[in-house]
C-alpha cells in the first residue's frame, strides 16, 4: 500500500511540472510583458519612470532573458520563496491576493463534493432498486434537466427569484456586517447560511451525472448470481443490498472524484462571478480582462494543482477501498 | 421483480409495425444501419430529441427569414419594452373575428423612480400576419429578400413577442440569429475535435506501445485540468482588435483543443476491440494495405459509435461557448450568440428590470436537452447486434 502511494505521488510530479509550464505559457500569451504594462501605467499617471526600479524588476523576473530562463526564475520563486510575482493591477505581490480566495474556493468545492455524494448516493440506489418506478423517472428527468441548465443561468434565475420575492440579493458568502469581521462563531454560522446557494447551483450537474453512474453500477451488480444466492439464503432485502451490491457499486463512485473535481472548480469559477463570491473565479476573470497575467497564471496553476491533488486522493482512496486495484 | 420487467417491455414498443421489424427473417436480412434505425425508433424520447434538434438547425439555417426583424435594429423608443402576447381573435362589439394582432404600448412615467414604464394598451391593435414585407435582408448573405415569416403588417409598428433589450432590439429576433452561431459552434467544434480525436485516438489504438502511452498521458492531463479557467486564460489572450470571424474560429479551436479527449478515448477503445476481431487479420491476409483496412473495414464498424459520441459532445461545446461569452471573454458583440445575449442579463438589476432577457437561456436548455436525448438514443442503438 505504501509503495503504491509512493509511486502514485511520484507520478504526480511530471503532471505538476506540465501544469506550471502551461500556466506560464498563458502568462506569456498576451503581447508585451509586465514591465511594458507597468511603464505604460506609470506614464499614464504622470509618474516619472524610475530607471533603477525598472532595472531591479527586470533582473528579478529575468525579463530580458530567454523564455526558459524566465520560466525557471518564476517557478523557483514560487517553490522556494512562495513568490508568485507581482500583480500590476493591484500593485501587490500575487501571493498576498490569492490565498484568501483560494481557501474559499476550497471550502466551496469540498462542500459541493459532500453535497453531491450525500444526494446522489441514496437517489442512485433508489432508482436502481425501483427501476422504472415513478421515482426513478423523476430522478432521471431531474438528472437531464440538471445537466442541461448552465450554472450561471441557474444562479441568475435564483437571484432574480430571491430579489423578486424576498427583496434581497443572494450574492456573496457573508452578510454585510460579517464581511470584514474577524472569524467568530457568528461569522461561521453566517457563512453556512450563505454557502448552500452556491453549493446547490454548482452541485446540480455533478449530482445528476453521479445518480446515473450509481444507478448503472448498481443495476449491473443486482443482476449478478451472488445477489440471488444471498437472497435465497434468507437475507433481508435491505441488509443484502447494503452489505454487498452497494459496496461494490461504490468503487466507481469514488473514482469519479477525478473528473468531478475539475467540473466543480470550473462551475465555481462561473457561478462565483454571477453571485460575486470571494473565490478565485471573479478575481481570475478580472485579472484576465485587465491582462494582469501573473495573477491570472497563478490562479490557473493553483486550481489545476488542486484538482490534481484531488485526483491523487481519490486514487489512493480507491486502492484502499478495493484491494484488487494494485498496479 | 416480474412486474418491473413488464413495465419495461411496455415502454419499449406499442406500434404494430414493431412486430414486423422483430420478425427473425427481416432482422437477418437487414443491414447494420437498418437495425440501428429500428432500435433507435423504439427510443421515444430520442426520436423527439432528434426532431427538436432538426427544427433548431432549420431555424439556424433560415434565421433571416424566420426572424421578424434584423438583429441589430434598435429603437430607442422601446428600450426594455415588455413582451406582448399574440391574440388571434378580435372582439368588435357584437362578436369575435379572426384577426391576429398584438397590442401596442402606453408609456407612463414613474415619478418616484424617474423612469418609463410600459403598459400594454388594449385599445391599440397592431395587426400581424404571415409572409409580411419588412426590412430588406440577404438570405445567407446572398439572396436579397424582404419577406419575413411573420411580423406586423405595418413595419413601422412595434412587435416584441419576447420583449426588447436595453437598446430596444427584439429579443426573439436575436435568439433566432443566435441559434446560427451557437449551434454552428457546437458543430464546427465537434468536427475539429473529431479530426483530432480520430487522428490521435486512431494512432494511439492502432500502434499501441510507447506512442499510446504518450497520447494517453496527454489525455489524462487535459482531463485533470479544470476547463473553464483554462479556456478563460486562452480566450483572454485573443486580441480585442481581431475581426469577429477570427474570434469565432479561435474560440471554437480553443474549445475543441480540450474537447477532443473524449472522442479520442472512444476511437482508441474501438480500435483495440476491433484489432483482435477475425475479419481484420483476414483482410490483412488478403493483401489489403493498412490504410485500406482502417478506412474500409474498421471505420464503418465503429462509425455509429462515433456519431453517438459526437452528438453527446455538441451540448458541452454549446454550454462552454455560452459560459465564455457570458463572462465577456468568448464571442463579442456585434456577433449574436446565446451567450452574448445572456451577457445583457449579467447582473441582477437588469434581470429584475427585464426578466425576459433570460429567454436565450431557455433556448440553451432546450437545445442541450434535445441533443442529450438524441445522443443517448443513438448510443443505445449504436451497436444493434447486442441484446
Amino acid at each position: 500500500m505504501l509503495r503504491f502511494i509512493g509511486r502514485r505521488i511520484l507520478q504526480v510530479i511530471p503532471t505538476l511540472i506540465i501544469i506550471s509550464i502551461v500556466s506560464f505559457v498563458i502568462i506569456q500569451l498576451p503581447p508585451g510583458d509586465y514591465l511594458d504594462t507597468l511603464a505604460a501605467t506609470m506614464a499614464e499617471q504622470g509618474d516619472t519612470i524610475d530607471r533603477e526600479l525598472m532595472a531591479a524588476l527586470e533582473k528579478r523576473y529575468g525579463l530580458g532573458d530567454p523564455v526558459y530562463v524566465q520560466y525557471w526564475k518564476w517557478i523557483t520563486g514560487i517553490v522556494t520563496r512562495g513568490d508568485f510575482g507581482m500583480s500590476f493591477e493591484w500593485g501587490r505581490p500575487v501571493s498576498q491576493l490569492i490565498w484568501d480566495r483560494f481557501w474559499f474556493t476550497l471550502i466551496i468545492s469540498i462542500s459541493t463534493l459532500l453535497f453531491i455524494w450525500a444526494v446522489a448516493l441514496p437517489i442512485g440506489v433508489y432508482s436502481a432498486v425501483r427501476k422504472y418506478s415513478i421515482g426513478d423517472y423523476i430522478a432521471t428527468l431531474f438528472g437531464f434537466i440538471g445537466l442541461a441548465i448552465p450554472n450561471f443561468l441557474m444562479a441568475l434565475v435564483l437571484m432574480y427569484w430571491s430579489f423578486k420575492y424576498f427583496g434581497q440579493s443572494v450574492g456573496g458568502l457573508f452578510s454585510p456586517e460579517y464581511v470584514s469581521a474577524e472569524w467568530s462563531w457568528g461569522k461561521f454560522v453566517d457563512l453556512l447560511g450563505h454557502l448552500w446557494i452556491p453549493v446547490i447551483i454548482i452541485g446540480t450537474a455533478g449530482t445528476a451525472e453521479l445518480i446515473r453512474v450509481m444507478r448503472a453500477n448498481l443495476l449491473d451488480e443486482l443482476s449478478k448470481p451472488y445477489v440471488e444466492t444471498a437472497r435465497s439464503k434468507g437475507l433481508t432485502e435491505r441488509r443484502l443490498l447494503i452489505k454487498y451490491p452497494v459496496r461494490v457499486a461504490l468503487n466507481p463512485f469514488v473514482s469519479t472524484l477525478g473528473w468531478i473535481l475539475p467540473a466543480i472548480i470550473s462551475a465555481d469559477a462561473v457561478t462565483s462571478v454571477v453571485l460575486s463570491l470571494p473565490t478565485t473565479g471573479p478575481l481570475l476573470l478580472r485579472s484576465l480582462l485587465a491582462q494582469d497575467m501573473y495573477l491570472a497564471g497563478s490562479f490557473i496553476m493553483l486550481v489545476s494543482v488542486l484538482t490534481v491533488i484531488g485526483t491523487l486522493i481519490s486514487d489512493i482512496m480507491l486502492a484502499w477501498l478495493d484491494p484488487r486495484i494494485r498496479y | 421483480m416480474s412486474d418491473q420487467t413488464m413495465t419495461h417491455e411496455m415502454t419499449g414498443s406499442g406500434r404494430s409495425e414493431d412486430a414486423a421489424t422483430d420478425s427473425p427473417q427481416r432482422r437477418q436480412a437487414a443491414g447494420q444501419w437498418q437495425l440501428i434505425w429500428w432500435r433507435f425508433r423504439k427510443h421515444k424520447l430520442a426520436v423527439v430529441g432528434g426532431i427538436v434538434v432538426g427544427m433548431i438547425y432549420f431555424v439556424a439555417l433560415f434565421a433571416e427569414f424566420l426572424a421578424p426583424w434584423l438583429p441589430n435594429e434598435h429603437a430607442t423608443r422601446y428600450t426594455y419594452a415588455p413582451p406582448q402576447s399574440v391574440n388571434f381573435f378580435l372582439s368588435d362589439g357584437d362578436g369575435w373575428t379572426f384577426r391576429p394582432h398584438v397590442n401596442g404600448f402606453k408609456v407612463e412615467i414613474d415619478k418616484v423612480a424617474l423612469r418609463r414604464n410600459f403598459v400594454v394598451d388594449e385599445e391599440q391593435v397592431i395587426p400581424i400576419g404571415l409572409f409580411v414585407k419588412g426590412k430588406p435582408y440577404e438570405l445567407w448573405g446572398l439572396i436579397p429578400m424582404e419577406r419575413h415569416l411573420f411580423g406586423p403588417l405595418d413595419p413601422e409598428e412595434p412587435m416584441y413577442i419576447l420583449g426588447a433589450d436595453r437598446l430596444g432590439r427584439d429579443v426573439l429576433t436575436r435568439i433566432i440569429y443566435g441559434t446560427r452561431i451557437s449551434m454552428s459552434i457546437g458543430l464546427v467544434g465537434v468536427f475539429l475535435s473529431l479530426t483530432l480525436g480520430i487522428l490521435l485516438g486512431g494512432i494511439s489504438g492502432y500502434y499501441g506501445g510507447f506512442i499510446d502511452d504518450i497520447i494517453q498521458r496527454t489525455i489524462e492531463f487535459l482531463r485533470a485540468i479544470p476547463t473553464i479557467p483554462l479556456w478563460m486564460g486562452l480566450a483572454a489572450a485573443i486580441p480585442l482588435t481581431w475581426p469577429p470571424l477570427g474570434v469565432y474560429f479561435t474560440v471554437t479551436a480553443i474549445l475543441s483543443l480540450i474537447g477532443w479527449t473524449g472522442l479520442a478515448r472512444e476511437v482508441r477503445g474501438r480500435f483495440f476491440a476491433l484489432k483482435t476481431e477475425e475479419f481484420i487479420p483476414a483482410a490483412r491476409l488478403d493483401g489489403n494495405s493498412e490504410l485500406r483496412i482502417i478506412v474500409r473495414h474498421m471505420v464503418p464498424s465503429f462509425a455509429s459509435h462515433i456519431i453517438a459520441t459526437m452528438t453527446l459532445a455538441i451540448p458541452s461545446m454549446i454550454l462552454a461557448e455560452t459560459a465564455l461569452s457570458f463572462l465577456g471573454i468568448g464571442l463579442r458583440p456585434p456577433v449574436v450568440s446565446w451567450g452574448v445575449l445572456l451577457q445583457e442579463a449579467q447582473n441582477v438589476r437588469s434581470v429584475a428590470t427585464a426578466p425576459w432577457l433570460l429567454w436565450p437561456g431557455a433556448a440553451v436548455v432546450v437545445a442541450v436537452l434535445a441533443l442529450n436525448f438524441l445522443g443517448d438514443g443513438l448510443r443505445d442503438a449504436a451497436d444493434p447486434y447486442t441484446s
